[in-house]
This record gives C-alpha cells, sequence and structure tokens, in this order.
C-alpha cells in the first residue's frame, strides 16, 4: 500500500494561492484515501477465498460481532417496538382504527427501523471495536509482524473480520424486528388491550414476503458490508498511535452512520417508490 | 485449529436465532402464500375511472382474495384505464363474470371484485373482462347528491332549472351504466 504524506503548503507564495493549494491538496487527499478504500475492498474479496475456507477465523467473528451484540439489539428492538406501539395507538386511535397498529408496527420496523438502526447500533458496538483492534495491532506492529512471516495481514486478520460482520447483520436486522413486533404486540394488546387477532391477521394481510422482508433483508446485507468495510478499512489506515486508533474509531462511528443513513434514503427510493 | 466447543456452541445458536427471526417474520408478520408462488392467469379490464385502484390491491371475489392487481394503465384512444390482474389458476371464472371496483369500508383501501356469471366457457389467459363497473368517486357523488336536492327544493321556485337537472340525468346514467 502506497505511503501517502501530506502534500507541503506553499510557503513562499501569497495567502490566497496558499489556501486554494491547501484546498487542492485536501480534495486531492479525500479523493487518494476513496480510491485506496475501494482497492482495498477488493483485496479483502481476493483474500476471502483462503479465510473462508478456515471458517474457525469467521466464527470467532460471528461470535465477536453477531453473538455478542445480541443483548444491546436484543433490548434496543423491544424498546423501539414498544414505542412504536404506544405512539401509534395514540395516533391511530384518532383516525378509528386502533386495529391497524399491527400494521404499523410491522411495517415500520421491517421496511425501515430494524434494518436501520440494527445498522447504527451494529456500527457503534462493533464496527468500532473491530476499527479498534485491527488499528491496535496496527500501532503495535502485529500487522508488519504478519508480513514478516509470509502471513499475509488481510487474509489473516482482515477478511473473517469483514465476513462475519457481513453474515451477522441481516441476523441481528431480522432479530431486531421480530423482538420489535413483539414489543408491539406486549404494549398494543398485553397493556392497551387491543384484539389479538385483529393486531397479527392486519399485520399478514399489509405485511408482503418478497416486497417488505426480502427488501429488508437486503438493506440489512447493504448496511452490513458498509458498516464492516468502513470498520475494517480505518483500522487498517488508522495513524499507528494512540491518537490515531481513537481518531480512527470515531471516523468509523460517524462515517458508518451518515453511509448507513445515506444509502437507506437511496434504497427506499429504488425499493418503495409509490406505484 | 483446534476447535472451540462454546464459541461454536454460541455462534449456532446465534445463527439459530437469527434465522427463526426470519421465519418468524416470514410466516407470522407476512403472508407466508404469496411466496409460494403459485400458477396465476393475467385478465384485462377496462375502466371508464379506477379510482385510487393500486398496483398489488387485492382482486376478491365473495370476500375472498383470489389474486392481485399487476399492472395499471392508460389507453390513450379511448381514454380509458386498463387494468390487468393476476388471478389463481385454482380459480377458473366464465367468461361472463363481471368486474367492479369496490372499497373496503368506508375509507379503506380500494380492491377489484369480481363477480361470477353462469356462462359455462372459463377464461383464458389473457382474455379481457368485458362487464365492468368503475369506482365510485366520492366528489360525484356529493355532486350528484347537491344537484338532485336543488332540483327537488326549486320545484316552487320561481328560477327556471333546466340545466342542471339536465346535468344530473347525463352523470346518472354514466355513473350507472359504467358497465358495458
Amino acid at each position: 500500500m502506497a505511503e501517502r504524506g501530506n502534500v507541503p503548503p506553499a510557503q513562499a507564495a501569497g495567502p490566497v494561492r496558499a489556501r486554494t493549494e491547501r484546498l487542492g491538496a485536501w480534495t486531492l487527499q479525500k479523493i487518494e484515501r476513496l480510491g485506496f478504500a475501494a482497492r482495498f475492498f477488493l483485496a479483502i474479496l481476493r483474500f476471502s477465498g483462503p479465510s473462508l475456507r478456515r471458517f474457525g477465523l469467521v466464527m470467532r467473528e460471528i461470535h465477536f460481532a453477531g453473538v455478542l451484540s445480541l443483548v444491546i439489539i436484543g433490548v434496543s428492538g423491544l424498546f423501539v417496538g414498544m414505542v412504536l406501539g404506544l405512539q401509534g395507538y395514540e395516533t391511530l386511535v384518532r383516525y378509528g382504527s386502533a386495529e391497524a397498529l399491527g400494521t404499523l408496527v410491522a411495517l415500520s420496523l421491517v421496511r425501515e427501523l430494524g434494518p436501520v438502526v440494527a445498522a447504527l447500533l451494529f456500527a457503534s458496538r462493533a464496527g468500532s471495536a473491530i476499527t479498534a483492534e485491527i488499528g491496535l495491532m496496527k500501532a503495535t506492529e502485529q500487522l508488519a509482524a504478519m508480513e514478516m512471516m509470509a502471513v499475509e495481514p488481510l487474509a489473516r486478520v482482515v477478511a473473517p473480520r469483514f465476513w462475519g460482520g457481513v453474515i451477522s447483520m441481516p441476523l441481528l436486522a431480522a432479530i431486531f424486528s421480530s423482538v420489535g413486533i413483539l414489543g408491539g404486540y406486549l404494549i398494543g394488546v398485553v397493556t392497551i388491550g387491543l384484539d389479538a387477532g385483529a393486531y397479527w391477521s392486519q399485520m399478514q394481510a399489509a405485511v408482503d414476503f418478497r416486497d417488505d422482508v426480502i427488501n429488508g433483508v437486503i438493506k440489512s446485507c447493504v448496511f452490513g458490508v458498509a458498516v464492516t468495510w468502513i470498520a475494517v478499512f480505518e483500522g487498517y489506515d488508522a495513524a499507528p498511535t494512540a491518537e490515531g486508533v481513537s481518531r480512527a474509531t470515531t471516523r468509523t462511528v460517524v462515517t458508518s452512520a451518515l453511509v448507513i443513513l445515506a444509502l437507506d434514503v437511496l434504497l427506499t427510493a429504488l425499493m418503495f417508490r409509490g406505484t | 485449529m483446534n476447535r472451540n466447543r462454546l464459541l461454536d456452541l454460541w455462534v449456532g445458536l446465534f445463527v439459530l436465532i437469527g434465522i427463526a427471526a426470519l421465519a418468524f417474520l416470514a410466516l407470522r408478520a407476512a403472508n407466508a402464500s404469496s411466496f409460494a408462488a403459485e400458477p396465476t392467469y393475467t385478465l384485462e379490464a377496462r375502466f371508464d375511472n379506477i379510482g385510487s385502484l393500486k398496483v398489488r390491491a387485492p382482486v376478491r371475489s365473495a370476500g375472498v382474495i383470489v389474486g392481485r392487481v399487476s399492472s395499471v394503465g392508460f389507453d390513450a384512444e379511448t381514454y380509458e384505464a386498463v387494468v390487468s390482474f393476476r388471478v389463481n389458476a385454482r380459480y377458473p371464472f366464465p367468461k361472463d363474470t363481471s368486474a367492479k371496483i369496490l372499497t373496503a369500508g368506508l375509507l379503506g383501501e380500494q380492491y377489484l371484485g369480481l363477480t361470477a356469471g353462469g356462462d359455462p366457457v372459463m377464461f383464458k389467459e389473457g382474455d379481457t373482462v368485458r362487464l365492468t363497473q368503475s369506482a365510485v368517486v366520492l366528489e360525484n357523488l356529493i355532486g350528484q347528491f347537491l344537484y338532485n336536492k336543488a332540483a327537488e327544493g326549486k320545484s316552487g321556485d320561481d328560477r327556471p332549472a333546466e340545466s342542471k337537472p339536465a346535468d344530473v340525468k347525463g352523470a346518472d346514467v354514466k355513473g350507472a351504466e359504467g358497465s358495458r
């Protein structure tokens, strides 16, 4: 991977020119970083074969990214579903259609909140940890040591973490949505006292497997790729110092959140444009 | 690499829970029947006005969902709406079946209602439903009601009330005979 230093600022020239040159250098640096990230993505895919064959490595990462995120995903899903139940009931009862609560809760969760909120939580819970881990490995020269021993760090360290995240994300989103629907049930049926049959049947009439559930899964897969790609890239590209690792971790969470929301707008516009 | 049994157990459990959640979404939250792609046949119907009928709206006969609307188009030559819909192949309908656009509840979604006739010949793939009745548009209905009221009130009025009742007649005929 190429060394990328800062372009020296123009000292001799006038202030306007210096500022312009700084802006240009900054832009070039960002574009270069994007190009490096894209090349890094291809390199991960190239080294995926060997690491997928040693599936134990990926297993460890699924345990780390998926199993250990279960509690936060489950609890948040339950709370989000309960809030949807409460708020949805307040609004729907004004129009005399409180029976549609099941539809409202299920559609909001399956289409939007499940994939998006699960991905945001995943980015802050697992993505930041992946960045910190890889960044620290780089700072303590473990990655360089691996290369010395002819072990490719991309295959041994990066690719298993990438696939672990990509496999965990859709499962976590599905768990989030399911638990949320149960949370809505707890509020709507158990607490408020709506009819349980209406809750489920209205939901089943409105939620479509292909249009809603599958599209939600596709969304969460896309988010999974984006978040883990950002996480492993920021870790690999971190400045090899304590400060560099901490900055990279922050950048992972911020960039992931922005990318998730931007991708969500795009995907929603593609999938659910009204006819 | 030595196997770590506790880790494998946890990962296996996680994948199981995830798949169970997906199955729950598919079977309990969604209508699972829709992904078992059953054979269907496509029919077409032309309407003067489809109201707010949308793609994927249900097609019902006797209240049971027998199909879905697959596309809604506009014929620029006859200025009619062309609605294509798929009906489950298990339910053949006779050739003189009529199609209406109805509303579920007072303000609910609109759907296509099929009323079977008595013809021994059944519809084939791509046939057109001849007998159709357009959607009831609430504004037209209210307009007609107001005109009728006005016409009633005007029996003893001094103003000549020819033009409006004539209009109402025209609208009435169109509304009732949207079928062809």
